[in-house]
């Protein structure tokens, strides 16, 4: 073929994978401090400042907006539109349609940011966005769609490679989930009310929110990893039958789970019965996904001594067993009766987000940066660093909020010899305190990993750009002589 | 149908991605818009009056909703904190919801009546003033800020759009008040949305300030009006069983 002998970097569209690279690492830098910052408002309320801009209530979708739609939504677009051509050996088609799903998204997520801190929000969890943003966001879906498809549609290989599948699934379901999610009769350009009341919309809500984790955060990063751990032990993956029967499980039983956010609720008992049921059943094609992508390493354990990436993406997927075996636990209704309303949840969430889609993007990243620049990374012994803050970071995290969530949660239904109540809410917040504390700390050492990826990279990006110089000066001398 | 047939065709693998990832909303969601035994049948749900609409998009604007639920659970320690546990009826007017997900504060589904109006303004301009050990952020700014009033019957329009029993016409205006009394219809009659407004102010001075509505003002109106509306002294402890 005439094409296999240009670069990697001609034959193929790098340039909107650099972008979305760069992006998703300033929006890992603003969000996770964001979250640091408003954990530290919760173990320490002054710093509230009686600004409204800067309080709890306006900042934390501010956070979850950053972390999810503008650090992973930018992750995912670099990665999937990466991934893509590699797989189909095929220019990621309509580079116009793309630069525009750039512009569009970090100025959906940037405008967002902006509105919450104003009081604009359509006060629905992760899905914030008043109603214009939503369009535009639709907008930009759908061209993300026509991209990727009609890549895959110009592969020269007769197969679509696995993460494709995963990729392919996150779009679909994520676009079905924002328009249904987001239905609202508009007052103004900032303000509209939700088409649905009460239990319906509270189901409507909590089957987006779940599955804004089940298909972004989950089916959509399992995609990421599909191709990046292969790749990076140099090995395939560890079972093709396997992949196939866990993508088709996850993606049908993720979709019934979302009830289980309502359990002892309002919301009919057949509901939260059926959605506890399938959350159950989830466990299973959650850690087939885990399995094949550890076992892929079968054979080649030696690299997690020697490779600091390959720590990066097993962890990751360590962290996805954990959370995704806590998940199934946290949705028998009898554990839920404690846990729900309490950090336990916060922390559940957070060792899936740092732990799993954050570890498996770094890993990916430092994958990808050096082939993306055409160079090595500045330094391995960062990465190692990185590794570790990022880490115990994690741990400290998880284990405070477990303290504050079961601590809570064991305190509030707690009563005293005469069958009165032995703690007033406002004790249990008292008791909160030092987890709290504990908690932004553990965040902290995850943001100071992330400030060490962003030297990291940006040394390895400006050592890149000085071999360029001096290559074109050696080829303009040659030419020069010649 | 062998896998390969799916995985070489980009086309049929989107069209059973969709097929597979509609059934779980479709089961779960759908039938809650057609079953009856979904919403309980009580007296006395009422949409909000202007002026408690007007607060409780204050309360979603502050993010208040993000460390305070409304929605009590069946146990007896959630009985003894806060009452009743919440009904799918009461918050059948609610655009969107507002049960919440986390209590870093406790609930607030039948905070209404449980503190006096002047506890609740000191409460929400400095938390600690009232309750030491509290993380709440001050929100000093609702007392100085004028409530706006001049949308107020375009938000009940929309509302209204969505199924909110606001009454634009006479013979809404009467189906009002066949359901839920004259008062009540009154208070629901969108032409009448800013008069009502200000005299309900007026009237009950929630923020303590005379002659003058500030989004303090409206704020502790509808905090006061929360959990307020089903009497269940009328019912037996088993009325609500069947539905559940």
């Amino acid at each position: 073929m005439a094409q296999s002998s240009a670069l990697p970097a001609e034959q193929y569209n790098y340039d909107i994978v650099r972008k979305f690279t760069i992006m998703a690492m300033v929006w890992a830098v603003l969000g996770m401090s964001v979250g640091v910052y408003i954990a530290s408002e919760l173990a320490w309320p002054f710093l509230n400042y009686d600004i409204p801009q800067l309080t709890f209530g306006r900042l934390r979708p501010v956070h979850t907006t950053l972390v999810i739609f503008g650090f992973g939504g930018s992750a995912l677009f670099a990665t999937s539109y990466y991934v893509v051509q590699r797989t189909c050996q095929a220019r990621l088609a309509f580079p116009w349609l793309a630069e525009f799903t750039f512009w569009g998204w970090t100025g959906g997520v940037a405008l967002g940011a902006l509105t919450y801190v104003s009081g604009i929000t359509q006060g629905r969890e992760y899905a914030e966005f008043e109603w214009p943003l939503d369009i535009a966001i639709t907008l930009v879906w759908v061209s993300y769609f026509a991209v990727y498809v009609e890549t895959l549609r110009r592969r020269s290989q007769p197969h679509i490679y696995v993460a494709n599948w995963f990729y392919l699934a996150f779009i679909l379901a994520v676009a079905l989930l924002h328009i249904f999610n987001n239905l609202a009769v508009p007052v103004s350009l900032t303000k509209s009310y939700s088409l649905f009341a009460g239990v319906q919309d509270a189901m409507t809500q909590w089957w987006y929110g779940h599955n804004a984790v089940g298909f972004f955060l989950t089916a959509a990063f399992l995609g990421m990893m599909y191709y990046f751990v292969p790749k990076q032990a140099g090995r395939p993956v560890y079972s093709y039958r396997l992949s196939i029967i866990h993508f088709w499980a996850l993606i049908f039983l993720y979709m019934w789970a979302g009830g289980h956010h309502l359990h002892w609720t309002s919301l009919p008992d057949w509901v939260s019965t059926l959605a506890a049921t399938f959350s159950i059943i989830l466990l299973m094609p959650s850690w087939g996904g885990m399995i094949n992508g550890i076992m892929t390493l079968s054979g080649a354990w030696d690299k997690l001594r020697s490779d600091p990436i390959m720590l990066f993406l097993i962890t990751s997927l360590s962290f996805y067993g954990m959370s995704t075996f806590e998940g199934p636990l946290m949705s028998l209704k009898s554990v839920n009766a404690l846990s729900h309303y309490t950090d336990w949840t916060v922390g559940h969430v957070h060792s899936g987000a740092l732990g799993w889609v954050a570890l498996v993007s770094f890993g990916s990243f430092y994958h990808l940066i050096p082939r993306l620049w055409d160079t090595k990374m500045y330094s391995e012994k960062l990465i190692y660093i990185h590794f570790w803050l990022a880490t115990i970071g994690i741990v400290l995290y998880i284990t405070s909020l477990w303290v504050a969530g079961i601590g809570q949660g064991l305190m509030l239904r707690s009563f005293d010899d005469y069958g009165n109540l032995a703690y007033t809410f406002i004790e249990t917040v008292e008791f909160m305190h030092t987890p709290y504390v504990w908690r932004a700390l553990g965040g902290a050492f995850f943001v100071a990993g992330v400030l060490v990826m962003v030297y990291n990279m940006a040394m390895t990006l400006r050592a890149a750009g000085r071999e360029r110089v001096d290559e074109e000066a050696r080829l303009a001398a040659k030419l020069a002589k010649a | 149908m062998r896998h390969e047939h799916i995985e070489t065709n980009s086309g049929l693998m989107i069209l059973l991605i969709l097929a597979v990832i509609s059934i779980g909303g479709l089961v779960e969601i759908v039938p809650l818009f057609y079953i009856n035994e979904t919403i309980e049948k009580v007296e006395g749900v009422r949409p909000n009056t202007p002026l408690e609409l007007r607060g409780r998009d204050i309360y979603i604007r502050e993010g208040c909703y993000l460390c305070h639920s409304q929605q009590i659970r069946p146990f007896r320690d959630e009985w003894l904190r806060y009452g009743h546990y919440s009904l799918a009826a009461e918050s059948q007017y609610d655009h969107p919801f507002q049960w919440g997900s986390k209590r870093t504060g406790p609930d607030l589904a039948r905070l209404g009546g449980k503190y006096s109006n002047q506890w609740h303004v000191q409460h929400l301009k400095a938390p600690r003033s009232v309750v030491p050990q509290s993380i709440m952020p001050n929100y000093p700014w609702l007392l100085a800020t004028n409530l706006d009033t001049s949308d107020v019957a375009d938000r009940m329009r929309a509302l209204r759009a969505t199924g909110v029993p606001y009454s634009l016409t006479q013979a809404e205006y009467d189906a009002n008040v066949k359901k839920f009394g004259q008062t009540v219809a009154n208070q629901l009659d969108i032409s009448q949305a800013q008069d009502n407004l200000l005299k309900e102010a007026r009237d009950q001075n929630f923020d303590g300030i005379p002659g003058q509505v500030t989004e303090m003002e409206a704020l502790v109106a509808y905090l006061q009006s929360l959990g307020t509306m089903v009497d269940f002294t009328q019912y037996n402890d088993d009325a609500f069983v069947k539905f559940r």
